[in-house]
């Protein structure tokens, strides 16, 4: 059902200029004061094959897409461009690229054989020092993996640029919806960062909520009603084959969590009126509890060393947020602005905790540090819910739903600076996002 | 299910058959007030709403759901009201389970309304079987925010989606 992608990347640096030890490298520097875009430019790739024509214009679409989105870079169009491009191994016209101002430039080629190999080659230039930046590279995959080689283009360009570790090679795998409020058909789904390359991972026979990517990518952990109770499910996204996960007839089971190794899985099981929060063991199935109030515990995460686990609890009478050794025990309140604060998810880089908030009606998708300070909402509206971050943890995707009898869901993404909110096109409504790690 | 279905249909069909009075309408009233009239004599259709044995009369007569107040899962004396109906006919239709689904309004994170809506099932299956309906014939699921009945995003649909329901399954009938 699931076409694997049977890409073979391989990536060489092409050595054919010494490393540039340039002292002041052209840098964007991520802070939380506003950022004036880096203005660049991506003139269309070389095709060095006939075939690698029809690739070579979309690729080189793709990678400035990228570096766009990111909403720390602007492209000068191409119909600005002074040099036209016309062989990768041609010298650079720096004084072109200067007299329009593109800061840093994006060179690339593209070849294509008949057996559907596609490789391509790029290098960043500094056009204002008149140097390469880093090293030029090749990717190669089959055609079917094209967009794969613009993220991974794209992925580079934005590391030499930012120093950050990157994130467009990666993917999201959330719930699409379909059809009005009571009535929705919702059908798990996975599809790239951007949006592109969506293919179903169950049909929608069956409500289906929060997928979670286990650290690898390999694995989807959801919740699923097939049963006829909420029950955790594992989905191996190879063969997209799924088994029910946690094994008590008739108990609720919801909210799983990959730990960061992969092998436990922490999750929230009723029993009673009482939530609380477990572990098993994926492997052995064994389970332990790890929260035993009577008030609802539920929301569980990691952090990414393993050994702490954030979630949300209403022991104080309404949803606060509590992080607690990764062996349960005593939970340590860390939310105390306006409100309420549920599904907390831990930060890649283990700083920051990202939370859905709600206020005086609104709902918000804000983070703090992991002792509950520095708190900064990212987000306003009508119901924003279930942060999921970048891979690099600088990019956060969430959940809208819009008010009223024609309410809709969509995916949102947005920096951890509060810039750059922006919709994620999704062909239906769209929720519950999980994003995987960098492939 | 589909057994279940089948058999229900098949009840119903023979009651109409039988349904030959000319005053049964008259009757059924009668009927309905009895609390253990049933059956084709009583002058009503089996299965109807006015046979107090059927699923209907449980649904529209006794009253298949309570509400509740924002965040809360604690029952009003309206809910205790109609859940004291709900007891009295599971005690007296006694081949019959009951599934009691919780809900909540869609101003709430995913998972945590899942557990809100758990936790008001659980309530009315507690205040069931305190007034007698055995635990082993009662169930509870919840489905959080993802069934509403009301889709606008004002209070007065809030209200009647913070809810649990009584479901009967005709569980004698699937032997």
């Amino acid at each position: 059902m699931i076409h694997r992608f049977a890409a073979v990347l391989v990536a060489f640096t092409l050595a054919l200029f010494p490393a540039l030890s340039s002292a002041q490298p052209l840098r964007i520097e991520i802070t939380e004061g506003v950022v004036e875009p880096m203005p660049f430019a991506v003139p269309t790739f070389v095709a060095e094959t006939s075939e690698g024509a029809q690739y070579a214009e979309e690729l080189s679409r793709v990678v400035a897409d990228d570096l766009i989105g990111t909403g720390l870079f602007r492209e000068i169009p191409r119909d600005a461009h002074i040099s036209r491009v016309s062989s990768f191994a041609a010298p650079v016209q720096f004084a072109d690229w200067k007299a329009i101002n593109a800061q840093a430039l994006i060179t690339g080629a593209v070849s294509a054989d008949a057996s559907g190999r596609v490789v391509v080659k790029f290098r960043v230039w500094d056009v204002f020092a008149g140097t390469e930046l880093g090293q030029g590279m090749q990717f190669a995959s089959t055609s079917d993996g094209w967009r794969r080689l613009a993220h991974k283009v794209a992925d580079q360009v934005y590391s030499r640029l930012t120093g950050e570790s990157p994130y467009f090679d990666s993917r999201v795998v959330f719930v699409s919806e379909t059809g009005p409020k009571n009535e929705r058909q919702k059908r798990l789904a996975i599809m790239d960062y951007d949006g592109a390359n969506v293919q179903y991972l169950t049909d929608s026979s069956s409500i289906v909520l929060a997928p979670r990517f286990s650290p690898d990518g390999s694995r989807v952990l959801y919740t699923s009603y097939e049963t006829g109770f909420p029950r955790i499910h594992i989905l191996s996204v190879g063969d997209v084959n799924s088994r029910i996960l946690q094994s008590n007839e008739g108990v609720m089971s919801f909210a799983p969590r990959f730990s960061p190794d992969g092998s436990m899985v922490v999750y929230s099981l009723t029993q009673g009126s009482n939530t609380d929060i477990w572990a098993m063991d994926v492997a052995s199935g064994a389970t332990r509890r790890l929260t035993s109030g009577p008030a609802i515990e539920t929301a569980p995460s990691f952090s990414p060393d393993g050994t702490q686990i954030v979630y949300e609890s209403d022991q104080s009478g309404t949803q606060q947020l509590y992080i607690m050794p990764a062996m349960g025990g005593e939970g340590t309140r860390i939310s105390f602005g306006e409100g309420r604060y549920g599904t907390p998810v831990w930060s890649p880089r283990g700083d920051m905790i990202a939370f859905t908030k709600q206020n005086a009606g609104r709902f918000h998708i804000g983070v703090m540090r992991t002792n509950g300070s520095e708190e900064r909402l990212l987000t306003a509206s009508f119901l924003d819910e279930g942060p999921t971050w970048a891979p690099n943890g600088r990019v956060i995707m969430f959940s809208r739903e819009t008010q009223g009898a024609q309410g809709a869901t969509a995916l949102y993404s947005v920096d951890i600076s509060g810039r750059n909110l922006k919709r994620v096109r999704t062909p239906a409504g769209a929720s519950d996002p999980s994003w995987g790690p960098l492939q | 299910m589909k057994l279940a279905t089948k058999a229900v249909l098949l009840v119903a069909a023979l009651g109409l058959a039988a349904c030959t009075n000319p005053n049964r309408f008259d009757n059924a009233d009668a009927g309905a007030l009895g609390p253990n009239a049933g059956g084709a004599n009583a002058g009503f259709v089996p299965g109807s709403v006015d046979d107090p044995t059927s699923t209907a009369y449980f649904t529209q007569r006794v009253g298949d759901r309570v509400l509740f107040a924002v965040d809360q899962s604690t029952l009003s004396p309206e809910a205790r009201t109609v859940l004291d109906g709900q007891a009295q006919w599971l005690l007296t239709n006694s081949d019959y389970l009951a599934i009691i689904e919780g809900h909540a309004d869609e101003q709430g994170t995913r998972e945590y309304n899942l557990a809100l809506g758990a936790r008001r099932a659980n309530s009315v299956m507690e205040y069931l079987v305190s007034k007698g309906v055995p635990s082993s014939r009662l169930k509870f699921i919840s489905y959080g925010k993802e069934r509403p009945i009301e889709i606008c995003s004002e209070e007065s649909c809030y209200a009647k989606n913070r809810r649990a329901v009584t479901v009967i399954s005709a569980s004698s009938l699937t032997g």
